[in-house]
Parts: C-alpha cells; sequence; structure tokens
C-alpha cells in the first residue's frame, strides 16, 4: 500500500487505525437486506477487517455479480469503488480491473447462485488463475431475489419452504477451489464474528486467489426446519478443523503457540495465520487430505468450517504477466506508443 | 505506365493474338495443408516486386489440412484489388477438385497441371499446360518427406515462365518468405527454378496473359488486415488486451502480441500491456470491460458468434458507460455458417448490440491502412464517449494479403476523455458521475485508485441516478436514458466522416462500406465505360451516421446501398435514420456467397435495376 502508518493518537478525537482513519470511514450504505440476514454480517466483519488491518478505502475495488449478495458492496467502504456488474460474471470483471491496476486490492462478493449455477464457469477460471483477490460467497443455498428457488449449493435431501426436496448434489465451491488453485480456501459462519473475522485479514494479508464460503442463512426463504443452510442447522451441523488466528504483520506482538498442536502459516506481508487444531491430522497444505476431509463433512451432514488450504508461495497470475510496477491504467503516452521510428521499422520489414 | 489493353500481337501466336498485360486473375488450387501458401505469397510478391498491382485472396476450408483450397491471385495494373469473378489461369494441384475447376472456366483460360490428372481431355476451349511435377521435384529434393512442400513451389516457377515474370524476383520473394531458414530457401529456389527451366523447354505459351514491369508499387507495403489493426491498437497506446481464439479474429491477438512483445516491453524488462486469453468470448468481453473501467485501454478482437456472446456484457458497458474496444472480424453466419468465409452480416445486431435501448458505436474500416488508423481513433472515441466501439472489419479484409502505402504515424493526441484526477476532487469537492455538466451528454469519471474521499462511486447496470445511486424512479431513469441518447446524437459528429466520391451530375448514387468498396470502385468504371452510368459513390465510415450521409441521400433520386449480407442491414440501419420520405429512394445490392464481393455483380446488378 502507498501509506504510511499513522501514530494513532491517545484519548482525544475518535479511535482510528493505523493509517489515521476512523471506522466511519469504512462504513457503506443503509442495508435493504432483510433484517437478520446473515449478509449484513458479514458486511460488518469486512468493514471491522479492513479497518483493523488499516486497508486505504480508496484502493479497494469491490465488484460484485447480481443477487441479494451482490448487492452487498453497497452496504460497506463508500470511500471505494463498487461494479455491480452481470449475473455471474464478476470475476471477469475483477480480472479486467486488476490487469488494469494490479496496485488495486480487490474483494469480490458473490453469492452461490452467481458462483455455482450462472457463474461456475468464471469461478472455475478465476480459481486457476490464482489472481489476487478475495473471493466471498455469502451462501444460503437459495435464490432469494427471485424468492427461494434452489441453488447448485444446496445439499442433497434439504427442503425449500413449499416442501419441495433436492434431489441433486450440491457442489463445494471450496473442493473446487482447492483442487482448481486457489491458494486460500476457507469455509465461515456469518454468525461466527471472531473466525470470520480472522480469515478475512488473512484473506487481506494474502497475494494470491482467496476463496471464502461463508454460510450466510436466509431468514426468508430458507431458515426453517429440513433446511440444511439455516442458523439453527448450521450450529448444530458446525464442525470447525482449526481455531483461527491472525496476527498482522504491523503488529509487533509476540504469540506464544505451540507447534504441536498449532500451524503457524507466514502470509506474504509477514502477517501470521495461526491455526490451531482441532483435529490433530489436518495439515493445511495439503490438499488432496483437504479434499478429502471435505468430501468426509458432506456424507456425514457436517457444516464443516476453517481454513481448509493455505499456500501462500504460489506465483499469482499478475507476477506471471511481468508487468510495470506503475499501473497499465495511468501509463503516460510516452510508454504507450512507440516512436515514429518502429513505424517506420516495421513498414520497412513490410515492404 | 509502360502497358496497352489488348494490343493484337502479330509476331507471337499469329494474326488474332491477344496479348493481355497485368490484367489478370490466377488461382491456385491446392490442399489445405499442403505448404501452399507459401508459395502464394513467393508468386504474389514476385509480381508485386514487378511493380503491379496485385492482391491475395486466400479461400480456405475450416479444416486443419486434407480438405480443398483456393489461392487467387489478381494482378491489375489499374490498381483494382477487389476479387475478380472471372479465372484466367488455374493451377490445378490438387485431384480431388481439378475437375470442377476446370469446368468451371470461362472458355479462353489457361490450365496448368500435373501430369497423371490429364485436365486436358475435358475440354477443348481451354488452354493446357502440363507438368510432371513428381520427376521434377525428385531432381531437386533428395528427401523424399520435404517434396510434398517443394512440389508447390515448382509451380511458382512454371507459373514465372508461362506469364514471363522475372526469376529474379522470384528469387528475392524466396529469400524474403524464408528469411532465416538458408537451406530452406535454396530448396525452394531450386524447386521454382526446376519448374521455371522445365516451363522454357517445355511449354509452349498459347495464352494472351502476361506480366511486365511496370512502376505502380514501388514504396508499398504488403499485410492482412488483421496485422495492421494489430499495429494500430499498439500505437493506440492499448494497455490490455484480453481474448478468446476464433476464426477469423485470432489472427489480430496473436500478431499483436509478437509486435507489443518487440516493441512495448519496458527499458527495466517489463510489459506495458497484458494479454490474456480468456475462458470464452464473455469473460473476454467482461475482463475488456473491467480493464476500461479500471482506466486502462483495453480490447478483444472477435467475430461474430463472440458477439453474440457479448451481448449482455455490452449493454452493460453501454448503461454504467465503460470504454473498450471490440474488433469483429465478420464472417458468414447465422450460427456456425461459413467460418472461413467474409460477410457484412453483423451491422444490424452489433448496432443494437444487448436488450433494452442500447446503440452502439460502430466503425467500418475497408483497407489495411484504415484498419490501422481508426486503431486510434476508436480508442479516443470509446474514452471519449465512455462506451463500447466496435470496429467491423471481415474475414477479406483481415487475413488477406493488401497491398497498401505504408502508414502514416498517429497524428492525432491520445484521449483519455473525462477523467477527474485526485487534483480536480479538491478543487471541486466532489462529483456525480452521471450529470451532464456539459451539456454533451458525457459524464465525468474517476478512475478506482484514486486516492480522495470524494472519488469512489458506485459502477452498476441496474437503475441509477445522477449520483450512480440506486434508483428505480421513472424521472431518473427517463433522464439517464434520454442523456445517454444525447451522447449518442453527439458522436454523430465526432466519428469519422464518410469518403464522397463525385462523379460528373450524378443522379444515381452508391453507398457502401468496408471491403464492399473495392467492388464497388471498380463497378463505378465499369458503369462509366459500360453503361455510361454516372455514380456518385459515399463510403460510410462510421455508425452513428453523420449530417452528410442524410445530405448525400437527399442529393440523388436512386441510392444503390451496396453490402456483403442477405438482409440488406445497413440499408436498414439507415432507413431508420432518415426522413421517411427519404428511404423510398434506398435500393439493395446486397451478396452473400461467402466470397469476397467482386465489381461484375455489383454492375450487372445495377445495370439490371436500372433497366439497362
Amino acid at each position: 500500500m502507498a501509506t504510511t502508518p499513522t501514530v494513532v493518537p491517545g484519548a482525544a478525537g475518535p479511535k482510528t487505525n493505523r493509517i489515521g482513519l476512523t471506522v466511519m470511514d469504512y462504513k457503506g450504505g443503509k442495508t435493504t437486506l432483510c433484517a437478520g440476514c446473515g449478509h449484513n454480517a458479514i458486511s460488518e466483519r469486512i468493514i471491522e477487517s479492513m479497518y483493523e488491518m488499516g486497508v486505504q478505502p480508496e484502493l479497494l475495488i469491490k465488484p460484485s455479480g447480481i443477487g441479494c449478495s451482490s448487492k452487498t458492496p453497497a452496504y460497506f467502504m463508500n470511500r471505494s469503488h463498487s461494479f455491480n456488474a452481470v449475473h455471474g460474471r464478476m470475476p471477469s470483471v475483477a480480472t479486467g480491473a486488476l490487469l488494469a491496476n494490479h496496485k488495486l486490492i480487490c474483494i469480490g462478493v458473490s453469492g452461490d447462485g452467481d458462483t455455482a449455477s450462472i457463474g461456475v464457469g468464471q469461478f472455475v477460471h478465476l480459481m486457476r488463475r490464482n489472481l489476487p483477490i478475495i473471493y466471498i460467497i455469502e451462501d444460503n443455498g437459495v435464490y432469494g431475489l427471485t424468492k427461494g428457488q434452489f441453488s447448485a449449493t444446496a445439499d442433497l435431501g434439504s427442503k425449500l419452504k413449499t416442501g419441495v426436496v433436492n434431489d441433486l448434489p450440491p457442489i463445494d465451491t471450496c473442493a473446487l477451489a482447492i483442487q482448481l488453485g486457489a491458494t486460500l480456501v476457507g469455509r465461515s459462519f456469518s454468525g461466527d464474528k471472531r473466525q470470520l473475522s480472522a480469515m478475512l485479514k488473512a484473506a487481506i494479508a494474502h497475494k494470491g486467489t482467496v476463496m471464502l464460503d461463508v454460510v450466510s442463512p436466509c431468514v426468508t426463504f430458507n431458515d426453517h426446519e429440513g433446511s440444511t443452510k439455516s442458523y439453527k442447522y448450521v450450529k448444530e451441523h458446525e464442525e470447525t478443523l482449526q481455531d483461527v488466528s491472525f496476527v498482522p504483520h504491523f503488529e509487533d506482538i509476540d504469540v506464544e503457540y505451540d507447534p504441536g498442536t498449532t500451524v503457524e502459516v507466514t502470509m506474504h506481508d509477514g502477517s501470521r495465520l495461526h491455526l490451531r487444531k482441532l483435529e490433530e491430522d489436518y495439515d493445511p497444505t495439503d490438499k488432496i487430505r483437504a479434499i478429502t476431509r471435505l468430501t468426509e463433512a458432506h456424507d456425514k451432514g457436517e457444516v464443516l468450517t476453517g481454513v481448509f488450504y493455505v499456500n501462500p508461495e504460489a506465483p499469482n497470475f499478475i507476477d506471471m504477466l511481468n508487468v510495470v510496477d506503475q499501473p497499465l491504467a495511468t501509463l503516460p503516452d510516452s510508454m504507450t506508443r512507440p516512436g515514429k521510428q518502429v513505424l517506420d521499422a516495421v513498414m520497412e520489414e513490410l515492404r | 505506365m509502360a502497358t496497352t489493353d489488348v494490343v493484337p500481337r502479330e509476331s507471337a501466336g499469329g494474326p488474332g493474338h491477344k496479348r493481355i498485360v497485368n490484367d489478370m486473375s490466377i488461382q491456385v488450387a491446392t490442399v489445405n495443408g499442403s505448404g501452399s501458401q507459401s508459395s502464394n505469397t513467393v508468386l504474389l510478391r514476385s509480381i508485386f516486386q514487378m511493380g503491379v498491382p496485385v492482391s491475395g485472396k486466400n479461400m480456405f476450408p475450416s479444416n486443419i489440412a486434407g480438405l480443398p483450397t483456393w489461392y487467387t491471385i489478381r494482378a491489375n495494373k489499374n490498381g483494382y484489388i477487389g476479387r475478380k469473378k472471372e479465372i484466367d489461369f488455374l493451377v490445378a494441384m490438387n485431384p480431388e477438385t481439378a475437375q470442377e475447376d476446370t469446368m468451371s472456366l470461362a472458355p479462353g483460360a489457361a490450365v496448368l497441371y500435373d501430369e497423371p490428372l490429364a485436365l486436358h481431355k475435358l475440354r477443348d476451349d481451354l488452354i493446357f499446360y502440363s507438368v510432371p511435377y513428381d520427376q521434377l521435384v525428385a531432381a531437386v529434393c533428395p528427401e523424399a518427406k520435404l517434396r510434398k512442400l517443394v512440389k508447390n513451389m515448382v509451380y511458382v516457377g512454371v507459373v514465372a515462365s508461362l506469364l514471363t515474370i522475372d526469376m529474379v524476383e522470384v528469387e528475392k520473394a524466396i529469400r524474403k518468405q524464408f528469411a532465416n531458414k538458408v537451406k530452406a530457401a535454396n530448396l525452394n529456389l531450386a524447386a521454382a527454378q526446376a519448374g521455371f527451366d522445365y516451363g522454357k523447354a517445355n511449354l509452349q505459351k498459347r495464352g494472351a496473359f502476361y506480366i511486365e514491369r511496370m512502376n505502380a508499387t514501388a514504396g508499398k507495403i504488403i499485410i492482412d488486415g488483421n496485422a495492421a489493426a494489430a499495429l494500430g491498437c499498439m500505437f493506440a497506446g492499448c494497455t490490455v488486451v484480453t481474448w478468446y481464439p476464433i476464426t477469423p479474429s485470432s489472427s489480430l491477438v496473436e500478431t499483436m502480441i509478437e509486435y507489443m512483445k518487440e516493441y512495448r516491453i519496458g527499458p527495466d524488462g517489463k510489459a506495458t500491456f497484458a494479454i490474456v486469453q480468456a475462458e470464452d468470448e464473455l469473460a473476454a468481453i467482461g475482463m475488456v470491460i473491467g480493464a476500461g473501467w479500471a482506466g486502462a485501454r483495453s480490447m478483444t478482437a472477435t467475430a461474430g458468434p463472440g458477439i453474440s456472446l457479448m451481448s449482455e456484457f455490452a449493454g452493460l458497458a453501454y448503461y454504467v458507460e465503460v470504454p473498450g474496444v471490440i474488433w469483429d472480424i465478420q464472417r458468414v453466419g447465422p450460427s456456425t455458417g461459413l467460418p472461413t468465409r467474409t460477410s457484412q452480416g453483423d451491422i444490424l445486431s452489433t448496432a443494437f448490440l444487448s436488450h433494452g435501448d442500447t446503440k452502439n458505436i460502430m466503425l467500418f474500416p475497408c483497407s489495411v491502412t484504415e484498419c490501422f488508423s481508426m486503431a486510434p481513433e476508436a480508442f479516443n472515441l470509446a474514452e471519449q464517449f465512455q462506451t463500447l466501439v466496435f470496429v467491423m472489419s471481415d474475414l477479406d479484409l483481415g487475413m488477406n494479403n493488401w497491398m497498401s502505402d505504408p502508414f502514416e504515424y498517429p497524428t492525432t493526441p491520445i484521449n483519455r476523455g473525462k477523467v477527474l484526477s485526485k487534483e480536480d476532487l479538491d478543487r471541486l469537492g466532489g462529483f456525480a458521475r452521471y450529470k451532464d455538466v456539459d451539456g454533451d451528454g458525457i459524464g465525468y469519471r474517476t478512475l478506482p485508485g484514486t486516492i480522495h474521499p470524494a472519488a469512489a462511486y458506485f459502477a452498476r447496470g441496474s437503475g441509477h441516478n445522477e449520483r450512480a445511486q440506486y434508483s428505480e424512479r421513472a424521472d431518473d431513469f427517463e433522464n439517464n436514458m434520454e442523456r445517454l441518447n444525447r451522447k449518442f446524437e453527439t458522436a454523430r459528429s465526432f466519428v469519422p466522416r464518410p469518403e464522397i466520391t463525385k462523379g460528373s451530375n450524378a443522379k444515381i448514387g452508391i453507398i457502401g462500406y468496408g471491403t464492399s468498396h473495392w467492388g464497388i470502385t471498380e463497378s463505378r468504371d465499369q458503369l462509366r465505360d459500360e453503361y455510361s452510368i454516372e455514380t456518385d459513390y459515399l463510403r460510410l465510415r462510421a455508425y452513428p451516421f453523420t449530417r452528410e450521409v442524410h445530405e448525400f441521400v437527399e442529393q440523388h433520386d436512386r441510392i444503390y446501398l451496396v453490402e456483403q449480407n442477405r438482409d440488406a442491414q445497413m440499408l436498414t440501419l439507415l432507413k431508420l435514420d432518415l426522413k421517411p420520405e427519404l428511404t423510398t429512394r434506398l435500393r439493395s445490392i446486397a451478396h452473400i456467397t461467402g466470397l469476397p464481393l467482386d465489381a461484375r455483380s455489383i454492375t450487372d446488378e445495377l445495370t439490371s435495376m436500372e433497366g439497362k
């Protein structure tokens, strides 16, 4: 980031973060989603984590697709540019924006319909590029704006309010992301403030594709008995892989941890992600183990949360393009229009 | 010029033997994947180097290897470089099509064929030359596996001997073609020489066609339209290219990759561009739009099926007001159609691409020069009007070799349009993204990454007000759509103006665009010389139509709109723009064979409609 940390002043004035901004500088407009919608909680966590990480709001972009989830960029970080694009195709818009300006930080917000159904094509190709983006699926298993049809993440056997039973298996977006090349993949729950906040901060520190599937109950269409994406079901069936905590690089804190029980991951910027194991043999750098565990979770009806896979070392798409440091968007003409002698040379070759 | 038209020459071939100099079309029929492209290019270049205006058109199948392909070279001293309908000289190398190719010739044409094909038995009104290719090639090419490729260079030599093309020029063309491969050049040269020697020693020239040196190509270049467009985009300052391979547009981006790697790498070895192959056309245009929104000069190249897929995103760009340049190298539709044949069939669908009241700016290059010069114009218009600009090329222009004057270095500065900087925002305090401050319908935008608390706005494809806020209010929606229309009207005065050529006191006007231009130009001469019909001609260069187009229609009793599609698409588009009483003046000459439009077809149709 182009900013330097400023000293947080003492008692006088409102509390500010490391770049001197208050939490109000990260707020968005008033939500128009239903009261109690999980998505609103996720917006709150995004505001908190961006504020606490000291992200310059103007360097953030928040593209989204279409759907309830994709409306949420209006409800956080008004000082950041947003692009509410077309259904299922936010990944390409986000990719283009980052090609134009690789200094931007990108949080792409999508839903389960927007990602796993209409958008699955762009989703898989985004994952395999390892573009530096935080891709969040606000996952409630139904289409809200069109009033409650199943999406492709709905579990086998789960029931709609109307009694219709889902007879197709779900797409596990996390398993897909891991297999395809995303380098920080996890699942959380909109109601789990602590875990979601730590995962979002790790996401901000990560330079590569982050895929977070956040189970986010739809209070209007999918919070009833028989649903596997209701508050009640998630609370009763959540299995947590690790206790996730995050130590940002700018906080000079020594955290004691036991290497026997905790995996420490050093992020690109020097921040540290601590994963205290709740399942003894889980290794978040092992793709095969991750996919096996996710498959088991489906078989057992568990809502498995935690950091499933992380690899901070993999080269990202921008590195591979080998572009100049200055954003392509703002290069001076002198760097983008070769001189007359170049045209003359090319013409000579063609004679 | 040193040439004369159709002058009887007593000394050669006796009385009545015509001598036609520098005016012929040569068709080479081969098998796709047999390496004939090099031979054809050498033949084309040899004639070009003799100073004779020339064009080459490849008619190839949608196939990697094995299906028939035809390459037509037209040499014309008057500089007509459109397709000529009649074939004067057939080089029949493909056993599969040789008979049909021979049967379709007009009486008096010449056929050069591989001896075993025995084509001379088919007709007695043609001139036949047979060549024992296998024997000739075996003698010069010891390596059996190369013979198939080298065989094609033998006909170049034979043709040179029969049409009096100088072997010095053939050698020069071979050396250029195999620039870095001395061994290959020597082998091919030996093959061509063997053909030439065989022709000299064994074939008695009976045809009327000759190539003689003239001086009409000095300083000119040969290039295809896609390469010209690639160069144009590089000099336009394009920074982001995203694409999905599709015939006939792929070579535009592939050539651009080569040029950009050579000329757009900074002193630190880093690229001043990003070129990304997307997973499909939806993603390609999505990336163009994302990049354009974030401030890059972004583009893609595609063809009809890609244009159809881009439809939804095109509406987003129109409504959110994001710049981007889309090259449509048109091929024959509907559906997959004829992927390797040319058309102007995407005009109407592109003009209104997407649902709702979407309208798009289109440019119509007719030449390789315009493929180059319209590139910076397209990017300037896109950023100035914050919208997509579609450059409507076609397969004939994009993939065929065209002779041209060298391109001129762009003199118009790069125009990034109305973009507010941090300093502007400091001064203004804030801005309303979609407010018509200047009365031209064009709002001011900011780029993501502009460090100012008031810089951000919410780009959305849903209804919005002047401040880019979500709105379903009827007045907000209506005002915004009316402003977008105002913007489109403003564009009328900024897009490239048509090119108008006047005859003398003509009552008839011809309107054309794109590659139809070449047939039209030649047809106008035919109309004047053969039928004493004077015509004025307006070549469209952009949509929306400028004032001159309306005036041109008003000035003529009858307007023939010549185009390469079935449904008279440009005529239909023009009708929407004209005063109702003027629309009855429009008549359509539409051509849909998939082959480049030739002059004779236009002349025949126009004269028949004129009752001649």
